[in-house]
């Protein structure tokens, strides 16, 4: 049973997505484990065959129980002890917790029920039409499920759902005080004219049907993706007082979950991918994240966070860095500002961008240099 | 072909989106977006909807006539028509 939290003691494996005999290799989802704080897919970090089960059904186990045990590839020695997916226990804790219980996905039926709660149901042959669904929206979670049949005890029903959002809230105050605690930071602020940016998406879009259309947010996520190749002291870990660059660009992008939620799940490789299939998986990954379904490596992964705050809200925010990361940057609302170009002064589309630094590893004179590279970036959209 | 109920082919991909809204409380004239507090992703996916279910194609540059639940029905309604002829 991985840690898929700092405050994570237990979780309960509510699916096996693997049987006995079933080859495996890394990446794989294996299982789904339901924490307080959502569903979460479990991935395997080695090839091999599946030899036997360890955890049964709705079981709820101790963090580093061994899940399963798997056979190396290559016929290696029976029983390698407890391939359970080995994600190290010091994973960082969740700016927020994946969020089963916030949007759960839609039935067919239209019934709104978790995955976990989904699966219970089918198995106990009980319709989700007929459960009383306790989470936000009236979401049908794990627990109302499990809760059909028994008798009385209607108070626990609430104590559910304030233990999820209160766990959320928890996972967040954690990070960000520990963060507000130990990362010495500093802000830089600058404006970029995303004119280029704008003509370069509406030429594009308007040959796209809308399931392939791109957002701007795709293009500051590569930007910046593309930027720390540049600038190392911003894409990485700080850990046991030295900094680790990462040699790889997992953004964590910081998604909304409606009903007051924030998670910022790793978009793997976002320096490697094109832009339009960054925007393919930004979409998946935002529609699992919203559903609750995000993947354990998507939580441990991020190297740096992106936070865009869209076509709505504000021009500026100012992040927090999440610990183990050295760097946020901030993308706030497009705005059309007077802007002097050749000149005369004429209306232009304008971004604030900001990045909040770690002291510990770098400086505003590098964190300056760093922001001005994204802006140069995205003067050029075509060449992301 | 049949008669298709646009707004009601709206609620229901506006309430996959925002379950927990009261659609039919809404202002029809009222700025979807602002009201049910949809992100540009959130908009994407329900334009990405509409256009697999009414078979209709939405140009980016059309988007701020589906701005409320009104201009939408008669915006959907229009190319429904002409689609038809």
């Amino acid at each position: 049973m991985p840690s898929l939290g700092p405050d994570m003691e237990a979780g309960t494996l509510v699916e096996w997505l693997v049987k006995p005999g079933d080859w495996v290799k890394r990446g794989d989802v294996v299982a789904v484990v339901e924490t307080q704080k959502g569903a979460i897919e479990i991935e395997i970090f080695q090839a091999g065959q599946v030899e036997q089960i360890l955890v049964n059904l709705h079981s709820k186990v101790p963090v580093g129980t061994p899940l399963a045990r798997i056979r190396a590839e290559g016929g290696g020695a029976l029983g390698t002890p407890a391939a359970a997916p080995s994600i190290p226990l010091s994973v960082p804790p969740l700016v927020a917790p994946p969020s089963l219980p916030l949007v759960a996905p839609r039935a067919a039926s239209g019934v709104r029920a978790s995955p976990a709660a989904r699966r219970l149901a089918e198995e106990r042959g009980i319709h989700l039409s007929t459960v009383t669904g306790s989470g936000p929206a009236g979401a049908i979670i794990y627990a109302d499920v499990e809760r059909v049949g028994e008798t009385g005890a209607p108070s626990e029903k609430k104590r559910a759902l304030w233990l999820d959002l209160a766990a959320m809230r928890t996972a967040i105050a954690t990070a960000m005080a520990r963060s507000k605690r130990e990362i010495p930071h500093y802000y830089l602020q600058h404006q970029v004219d995303v004119t280029a940016c704008e003509q370069w998406l509406s030429q594009k879009n308007a040959t796209l049907p809308p399931d392939r259309r791109l957002l701007i947010a795709a293009l500051a996520i590569k930007a910046v993706a593309l930027a720390t190749r540049r600038f190392p002291a911003f894409n990485g870990f700080y850990r046991d007082n030295k900094y680790e660059p990462a040699p790889t660009v997992h953004v964590g992008v910081a998604i909304a979950i409606r009903g007051g939620g924030l998670a910022a799940p790793a978009l793997h490789d976002a320096d490697q991918l094109s832009v339009d299939d960054l925007m393919s998986r930004m979409r998946d990954l935002v529609q699992r994240t919203r559903s609750g379904r995000i993947r354990s490596s998507e939580i441990s992964d991020p190297t740096i966070t992106v936070s865009n705050l869209g076509e709505r809200g504000v021009e500026t925010l100012y992040g927090i860095i999440y610990p183990p990361q050295v760097a946020i940057v901030g993308f706030g609302k497009t705005m059309v500002r007077p802007w002097v170009i050749d000149g005369a002064i004429g209306p232009r589309p304008v971004v604030d961008i900001t990045l909040s630094g770690d002291h510990r590893v770098s400086d505003g004179h590098a964190g300056a240099l760093f922001l001005a590279e994204i802006g140069k970036l995205l003067q050029e959209p075509e060449k992301l | 072909m049949s008669y298709i109920d646009i707004r009601k082919v709206l609620q229901e991909e506006l309430n996959n989106i925002a379950p927990e809204v009261d659609i039919a409380g809404i202002d029809p004239a009222a700025n979807l977006r602002e009201v049910m507090d949809i992100d540009s992703m959130d908009f994407l996916n329900f334009i990405t909807a509409i256009h697999h279910r009414l078979g209709i194609d939405i140009p980016e540059i059309d988007y701020p006539k589906l701005a409320t639940l009104d201009g939408a029905v008669a915006y959907l309604g229009t190319k429904l028509e002409s689609s038809k002829m």
